[in-house]
């Protein structure tokens, strides 16, 4: 069977004062019915810009769309404004990071619910208010028919979250994105929410897209992840490899910039030195170049492209360093050693 | 707001001993008054008390008895005189108002989402002259091109045609007609720019992607998402603007001669007719404190996160 979703190439440029931004440069990944993804990246890696595109929001007159997005088939990214309409909301719903200003302030909560049932299916005032009611309900808000008349503004952080939660899920839809849905929360509200997400995922069999530029959050929900950097995907692993066996450079700075209970606590976190590349003027060769402590002469004019591992043709990475070298690097990185000392480690066994 | 209203009574009262003007009583006296006569008079009106005892007898008629007075020109009840005039100037006022936030809004909002085209532009440029175009050249210009007596195409009555309401309903629309579209002209104009620029900004906030991301037509995102944030502070505007018109429109009840609250207060200056100018300015700051009073209420109803704080 094919994937739910399927996203093949895509390319997003925007025609900016400063030059054209290459938001998104050729990304495909795939997620299948009732799995959940996890996009990881820093901000400005393209994880949103992606997934927007793929619902039709990043419509805009100096965006240049190329590549397809295939939801069940139907290549989203050629779909009229009309047909995208009714898939929105309907069959793919999103979620978005800040929960106060993604609700619209005028409007009672409840209301913002009827009115996305109204917008997808024929129903009365009063079934729409009792569907609203026990979507309110499903997703945790307590006396669901007292608080379908409050404002968001009433609402605490977390509950708006569950709010807009409802409101997503509301016309039963098979692929929900959530794009950085705990950043803007609370520490143990985050918890809280991405249980409830995991919870709802698999109650209601639907896929999920969680975008987050943590690896810490997806580490629990997610089958599969993709690592993005600079609009490209980097590596694109099962979860479990990612975590166990990661091959590229980023990933490992990463997992290496979150805490974990299985360390000392006293070890300090490594942070991945310099800042993301201008989307304008990427570096040359492989853009994460200029960050990357293994860098080699070649890897500053070789773009590197995503390519499935010797071993494991399901784990892709896009790094010019040999499979074998990595493994033996992160072997060292997990040992405890910093990445200087890696280097030196395994150049001393011959780098390629 | 009584305080208030004191407050601009009395800065009108010291405004008017303060700064030279013509003598009442010697205007009221006629051509060739004898100095007797003009003394009786003087003492009739009071003048010849300190201002602060005209004052104080003033606002005790005012409290008291609701009167404002007579007029030093022909002894009118001011108050009589202003109830007479009102519904010309209420007539003028609402009827502009419905113009320019029907053509305001429908401007802007059309400007703010084909924002950047060329329909925009042309909108915005036609706005920017509209703002800039002063109501009595606009008011002159529209009565040479229309009126039906100096138009150059006679299809509107021309200036001081005004027939109130009551009287002759169908006379009553034709001749506010141009006065309508010349006040609410610039008025039009800045809502249209004020409007397209908050909604070009509201269509850029996360509720509206919210909206969109639902499944809601653009139409709904726009009409019922955009400019139902984008719209506040048009309420605001349009509330302070038409306390400040109900006042007196001087410049179009000028022009095109419609009697009106403008030109009374316009023809008691020019006759240093205080008792009229104080009713007339008193009736523009209540006029003015109510519309505030209005808007703060009308923020509740349009807010919802005003109404517990």
């Amino acid at each position: 069977m094919s994937p739910l979703l399927e996203v093949d190439d895509l390319h997003v440029q925007f025609e900016t004062e400063d030059g054209i931004v290459k938001a998104v440069d050729g990304v495909s990944f795939s997620v299948d019915r009732g799995k959940v993804l996890g996009i990881v990246g820093e901000s400005g890696s393209g994880k949103s810009v992606s997934m927007l595109t793929v619902m039709g929001l990043s419509r805009a007159r100096n965006a240049t769309i190329t590549g397809a997005a295939r939801f069940d088939g139907q290549d989203l990214l050629k779909a009229s404004n009309d047909d995208l309409r009714g898939v929105r909301g309907n069959d793919v719903a999103m979620i978005f990071q800040d929960p106060l200003s993604s609700l619209h302030p005028f409007y009672k909560v409840g209301k913002q619910l009827v009115e996305g049932i109204q917008s997808h299916q024929y129903m009365s005032k009063a079934q729409a208010r009792q569907r609203a009611i026990e979507y309110l309900g499903m997703v945790g808000i307590p006396d669901p028919a007292r608080r379908f008349d409050s404002y968001p503004h009433e609402f605490s952080g977390g509950m708006r979250q569950r709010a807009m939660i409802a409101m997503a899920l509301v016309n039963e839809p098979r692929l929900l994105i959530a794009d950085e849905p705990t950043t803007a929360l609370d520490v143990t509200v985050q918890a809280q929410i991405l249980d409830l997400i995991a919870r709802l995922q698999r109650e209601l069999d639907m896929a999920v897209v969680m975008i987050t530029h943590d690896l810490g959050v997806v580490a629990e929900v997610t089958d599969a992840i993709a690592v993005m950097y600079a609009g490209r995907v980097v590596e694109y692993a099962s979860t479990l490899d990612i975590f166990r066996s990661p091959e590229h450079p980023y990933t490992w700075g990463l997992l290496q910039s979150i805490p974990r209970l299985d360390r000392p606590r006293d070890e300090p976190l490594i942070p991945i030195p310099g800042r993301p590349p201008s989307l304008i003027t990427l570096p040359t060769g492989c853009s994460f170049h200029p960050r990357c402590p293994y860098v080699q002469e070649r890897h500053k004019q070789v773009d590197p492209r995503l390519e499935p591992l010797p071993d494991d043709p399901s784990h892709r990475v896009a790094c010019l360093l040999t499979s074998d070298t990595r493994k033996r690097l992160w072997q060292e990185l997990s040992a405890g050693k910093a990445p200087e000392e890696a280097r030196e480690e395994v150049v001393e066994g011959g780098f390629t | 707001m009584v305080v208030l209203l004191i407050l601009v009574s009395f800065i009108t009262f010291v405004i008017f001993y303060l700064f030279p003007s013509a003598d009442p009583a010697q205007l009221r006296a006629g051509r060739q008054p004898n100095p007797q006569l003009v003394e009786q008079i003087r003492h009739q009106l009071n003048l010849d008390k300190p201002f602060y005892a005209q004052y104080w007898l003033y606002m005790k008629q005012l409290v008291l008895h609701g009167d404002f007075g007579r007029s030093y020109q022909n002894n009118i009840q001011v108050r009589q005189q202003i109830f007479d005039r009102l519904p010309a100037t209420i007539s003028l006022t609402v009827g502009a108002a419905v113009v320019w936030l029907v053509v305001g809004i429908t401007v802007g909002t059309i400007s703010a989402v084909k924002s950047r085209s060329a329909i925009d532009r042309i909108a915005m440029g036609g706005a920017l002259i509209g703002i800039s175009a002063p109501v009595y050249w606009l008011g002159l210009v529209s009565l040479y091109l229309f009126s039906n007596d100096i138009g150059v195409i006679k299809i509107f009555p021309g200036s001081g045609s005004y027939v109130p309401l009551s009287q002759d309903p169908t006379k009553w629309f034709t001749s506010l007609i141009l006065p309508w579209l010349v006040l609410a002209a610039a008025f039009a104009a800045f809502y249209a720019r004020l409007l397209r620029s908050n909604l070009v900004e509201v269509m850029g906030e996360d509720y509206i992607r919210t909206a969109r991301a639902k499944g809601l037509t653009e139409r709904r995102v726009v009409l019922r998402h955009g400019i139902r944030s984008a719209i506040t502070p048009i309420v605001t505007a349009a509330g302070l603007d038409i306390g400040i018109l109900l006042g007196g429109a001087i410049l179009t009840e000028s022009v095109f001669n419609i009697p009106g609250i403008g030109r009374l207060a316009y023809e008691s200056i020019q006759n240093s007719d205080l008792p009229m100018i104080q009713g007339t300015v008193l009736l523009g700051a209540f006029f003015i404190i109510l519309a505030n009073l209005v808007v703060d209420i009308g923020y509740a109803f349009i807010d919802p996160r005003v109404r517990y704080s």
